[in-house]
């Protein structure tokens, strides 16, 4: 690790003017991807902005139809918390199923999605519920927050606040986990929000995507069999060490059965 | 009196200690004026070395000096020597090619030691080593052994052209191969045994200090046997005289081998203490350790297994090719031929057997003993040939077995082994009972209807341990003695102190050992503590690997228990006027035979100290005996294994749901303790057979399992809870009657898993299958033959 200055503002715009200040700081949340990489000299920012101390940036709320949770709100809280396993189970679930204990008890919500990892969780949810990411300034769709491999639609220093989440009819989130980190192989969010059926897929791609043709299946019979023959193509998805493409292709379409399966139960 | 302390679960001494956080780790150990030392190391697989620059490093604040090779060949620092010379089918030596602690003009492997930097901090050496300008002209690498063979490829050591480091055999050639002649049936095998990287919870670490007041040196250093580390050390690198070095080995946070081997960061820190006079520590980060430990197995083979119409066996071919490294490291010769060949008979009365092995240098970290060291690859050499023998002959794979078994000891094998004794069946009965192998068709069945794949594998090892008499070994090429010295220092007031040469880095022996000395004397257990892991303070050791420390380390404190009884007798004697040979000690008492006289073990201790009253023209005062032993033979743990697998097939994935495990461990001292080595061992094994695997890169022979998001060590989540149980036929000929239980969970645990696999899938027509048995070539497998 390089030498770096350490910041612990109180405010969301404290953390802003600091972060527009700083060209070469990072903003830190629960530091299990930024301090890894810093550790292995990946990553040398010149100031971390510890976002820690902004109450502001922590909680859940449930209002009406939706769960708002705050970015700074660790994995541990959302898997642990009655109000988020009543009103979307899949998601509080899903935030279980992160890395172990250590990493759910320090890692946020907030963290994850802009980090972007492509076999991280959290996205699943995101665009599989069809949330959307509010900032300190803007509110994003989750359609148009993801864009590629580590890469989103936050700008420089922008801080996420909070992701609202609309509770859906019924979801599931089942996850192929790749043995070595406990992250994605494949893990597919489904979800039968009223409106429609939108199945969001992480670790398969540089990118969480959706699958179309199983989500217009879905919408005209929401059962496992309707996912079962619908296969994703190869072309394009990961392959490294522990996953082929093609491997990765095969289990989106198991998992998305599963997790139709287990949205119905 | 005392209840017996042998065979009983005694929590272990250590754990307050170790469960507290208040062990001592090398790394813990900070001396006045300590500096730091951070190795640059090779990004290269292959390159020739151009320049070095120094002179930036130099600047930068808090570097206090720069080292290369260059350096230490000035200062004719000697290279790193291995410790087992093999000979050849050829009758030649092995090739010993030159092991400098740094680099000299060329690097050989993903990080090989280039120079150090030593700073008033870890962030200043670490800074200063980034400024170390290294100029290399990369070269082709090779990490493959059997494409290093070939002709063309690139050669890693002038004196190796042809990258082998020998050709080495055991066995009778013809008599094997008539033997396949006559054979009904022959099965036949290719496969890889996976190379492992150890990870060993504490990284390996060495801090030296250099003492110019008397021209000494302290080496504290994560290590399994100080002694040696101290011998090779002083007496083939530093060329300094042996007792002017102290080697101290504190709390060591395992080391499954890794740390066994003599490392060029421990002489680069006790060389650099002296030019510095400052203490220099370097600890390993996880990321260096996954580059720079010894490796452990690598085996490429083909193995065929003869028999008659009946399956009895008839003889047995194996060609292994044995993947090295880049360089020998401290027994590396040994493993693959020595602690591999001669276990080929496994438990079966197989009566001819012939094994030829190349070992081969590759641009890969040296591989070395990592737990089970040879005996994991021949028992997954023996037990997958004959489990796929009877699947092919149809046979009942336990059945098979059973009319292999050897049943009369001592029995010689046709490899080189004498076992003494064993009784293979009945671990064999007790596992298959303990696995419900009868209940298994319907457990399989069941899983059917779940859609998911059943299957039940076997694995019936034998080891080597307590290696071993020092003279088989010397003819045998050890360049080492490998018995174990004891001591036991009885106090005035009775309590006592154990010094043992044996290592404990996890296995518990401040317990067991203690166990074994306080029930031979009859003393309570909190009377007696052990210390080991010191030059100054044990008199000389042989250190812990190969499960020898109960069987050789073990005897030698009985033997030195053996004397202070036999003094003590005299001292009693003396005391109440009796004759030597009327006294009988019996838990912590002297009696005189017939009589109700008798003296505690504490009054004749004191007697021995304050010997106002005592046979002073006949005994020497002090109650104080050494022991060094030396075993006759090796012991031969063994035991059957019964693993049962579900897979699902949609994605490959194997679960363990069953895994029964019964050992003869000989007598067993701390049933507990004993426990806990099988589950680590088991662990072990089950992440070879599906988990693990160290993989290069094969163009550029970088690392790609370079930390743990890709090299994937088992959790407790990826086993079951094991069903263990224990036989005993104890060992003939050390007096405990105990053989070692430290590494048979990791020696037989991937035969009997992929046992389990491949009989899940046998009525698919899969045959074989690689180490580790990942989800996704499992389903590769299934999805192959479905295809098909
Ligand atoms: C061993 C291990 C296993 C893991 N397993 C999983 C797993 O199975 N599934 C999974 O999904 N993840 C896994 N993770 C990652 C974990 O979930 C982290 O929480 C996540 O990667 C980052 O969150 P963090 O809070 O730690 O962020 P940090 O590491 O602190 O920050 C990550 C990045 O996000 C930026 N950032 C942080 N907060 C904000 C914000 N509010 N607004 C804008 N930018 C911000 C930072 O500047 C930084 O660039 C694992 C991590 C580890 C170490």
């Amino acid at each position: 690790m390089h030498a770096f200055n350490y910041h612990r503002p109180s405010s969301v715009n404290d953390a802003a003017a600091l972060a527009a200040k700083q060209a070469e700081g990072k903003l830190l949340a629960g530091g299990q991807s930024l301090v890894q990489a810093m550790k292995l000299r990946l990553a040398s920012p010149s100031d971390l902005i510890d976002l820690g101390a902004i109450g502001d940036l922590k909680g859940i709320k449930v209002d009406g139809g939706s769960v708002s949770i705050g970015a700074m709100t660790r994995h541990a809280e959302v898997a642990g918390s009655a109000e988020v396993k009543k009103a979307i189970p899949a998601l509080a679930y899903l935030a279980s199923q992160i890395g172990d204990r250590q990493v759910r008890n320090m890692g946020t919500l907030g963290g994850s999605l802009a980090n972007a990892d492509p076999a991280a969780d959290y996205p699943a949810a995101v665009l599989g519920l069809g949330a959307t990411v509010v900032t300190n300034k803007r509110k994003i769709a989750a359609d148009d927050f993801f864009k590629g491999l580590y890469e989103t639609a936050l700008q420089p220093g922008e801080i996420i606040t909070q992701v609202s989440f609309p509770a859906p009819k019924r979801a599931a989130y089942v996850k192929f986990k790749n043995p070595a980190s406990r992250f994605a192989i494949v893990g597919v969010f489904v979800a039968d929000t009223g409106k429609g059926v939108r199945v969001a897929v992480t670790g398969a791609g540089p990118s969480v995507f959706r699958v179309a043709d199983m989500e217009k299946a879905l919408g005209a019979k929401f059962a496992p069999d309707a996912v079962a023959g619908i296969k994703v193509k190869a072309d394009g998805l990961n392959t490294d060490l522990h996953a082929s493409a093609e491997y990765r292709a095969h289990l989106v379409t198991v998992m998305a059965k599963r997790a139709v399966e287990a949205a119905l139960k | 009196m005392n209840a017996p302390l042998i065979g009983a679960r005694i929590q272990r001494k250590e754990d307050y200690r170790f469960l507290t956080g208040s062990g001592q780790y090398t790394d813990d150990v900070v001396l006045p004026g300590q500096t730091y030392a951070v190795f640059v190391r090779s990004p290269h697989a292959h390159a020739k070395i151009k320049s070095i620059k120094k002179d930036k490093a130099l600047k930068a604040p808090g570097v206090l000096a720069v080292y290369t090779g260059e350096d230490l060949a000035a200062a004719k620092v000697g290279g790193l020597p291995c410790g087992w010379l093999i000979t050849g089918t050829d009758g030649q030596p092995m090739k010993e090619p030159p092991h400098p602690p740094l680099a000299q003009g060329k690097v050989r492997y993903v990080g090989d030691h280039v120079a150090v930097v030593v700073g008033e901090s870890i962030e200043a050496a670490r800074d200063g080593a980034e400024l170390v300008e290294v100029d290399y002209e990369a070269l082709p690498a090779v990490v493959d052994a059997t494409k290093a063979m070939q002709k063309g490829a690139p050669a890693l050591h002038d004196i190796a052209p042809d990258n082998k480091c020998y050709t080495w055999a055991l066995g009778d050639k013809a008599a094997v191969d008539a033997a396949f002649a006559k054979a009904a049936h022959v099965t036949k095998l290719e496969f890889v045994n996976n190379r492992l990287i150890p990870n060993a919870i504490e990284p390996r670490a060495a801090n030296a200090r250099y003492s110019r007041a008397d021209d000494s040196y302290t080496l504290y250093v994560a290590n399994q046997n100080p002694h040696v580390e101290r011998l090779l050390m002083t007496a083939f690198v530093l060329g300094l005289p042996e007792h002017k070095v102290r080697v101290v080995a504190p709390d060591v946070g395992g080391g499954f081998g890794s740390k066994i081997y003599l490392y060029a960061e421990d002489v680069v820190v006790t060389w650099a203490s002296r030019q510095l006079a400052r203490p220099v520590k370097w600890t390993a980060e996880r990321s260096e350790s996954f580059v720079s430990d010894a490796h452990g197995r690598d085996h490429h083979t083909l193995a065929e297994l003869a028999m008659d119409k009946d399956g009895r066996f008839l003889g047995m071919r194996v060609h292994t090719t044995a993947n090295l490294g880049a360089y020998l490291s401290t027994f590396a010769s040994c493993i693959p031929t020595i602690l591999y060949a001669t276990l080929l008979a496994g438990q079966y009365t197989t009566p001819v057997i012939y094994c030829e092995v190349t070992a081969v240098f590759t641009n890969t970290a040296p591989v070395d003993a990592y737990r089970g060291a040879g005996r994991p690859e021949a028992t997954y050499v023996v037990e997958r040939l004959v489990e796929t023998a009877a699947r092919e002959m149809k046979l009942d794979p336990a059945e098979i077995r059973r009319r292999n078994f050897i049943r009369t000891f001592p029995y010689q094998t046709p490899v080189a082994l004498m076992y003494d004794t064993g009784n293979y069946e009945a671990t064999l009965d007790a596992a298959m009972n303990m696995g419900d192998v009868a209940g298994f068709a319907r457990r399989k069945e069941e899983a059917a209807r779940r859609g998911k794949l059943r299957g039940l594998g076997y694995a019936c090892y034998i080891e080597a341990c307590g290696i071993a008499p020092s003279n088989i070994a010397g003819a045998l090429g050890a360049r080492a003695g490998l018995f174990e010295a004891g001591e036991i220092r009885v106090h005035p007031t009775g309590s006592v102190t154990v010094f043992t040469g044996s290592h404990a880095h996890g296995q518990g022996h401040e317990t067991t050992f203690a166990q074994v000395v306080a029930d031979r004397l009859g003393l309570p257990i909190e009377s007696v503590d052990v210390v080991h892991g010191d030059t100054s303070k044990i008199l000389f050791g042989m250190g812990t690997y190969g499960s020898r420390s109960i069987a050789v380390g073990g005897t030698a404190i009985v033997k030195a228990l053996d004397k202070i009884i036999a003094k003590g007798k005299k001292i009693a004697a003396h005391l109440m006027e009796a004759a030597e040979s009327d006294i009988e000690y019996d838990r912590g008492v002297f009696k005189v035979a017939g009589t109700d006289k008798q003296k505690a073990f504490g009054e004749v201790a004191f007697a021995a100290y304050v010997p106002h009253n005592y046979p002073l023209d006949k005994l020497e005062p002090g109650l104080n005996e050494n022991a060094f032993y030396d075993p006759t033979n090796f012991t031969f743990p063994a035991g059957s294994y019964v693993c049962e697998v579900e897979i699902d097939p949609d994605t490959g994935k194997t679960t363990i749901v069953k895994f029964s495990a019964v050992d003869d461990f000989g007598k067993v001292i701390n049933p507990m303790i004993v426990e806990g080595q099988v589950h680590g061992g088991l662990t072990q094994g089950i992440g070879q057979a599906l988990t693990e695997g160290c993989r290069y890169d094969p163009e550029t022979g970088q690392l790609v399992t370079g930390s743990f998001t890709d090299y994937c060590i088992p959790r407790a989540d990826d086993v079951p809870s094991y069903q263990l149980d224990t036989r005993e036929t104890p060992c003939t000929h050390n007096p405990l009657g105990v053989k070692g239980c430290g590494e048979a969970g990791a020696i037989g645990a991937p035969a009997a898993v992929m046992n389990a696999i491949t009989d899940a899938l046998w009525s698919m027509g899969v045959k074989d299958l690689a180490m580790p048995a990942t989800s996704e070539s499992v389903w590769r497998a299934i999805h192959m033959k479905r295809a098909a």
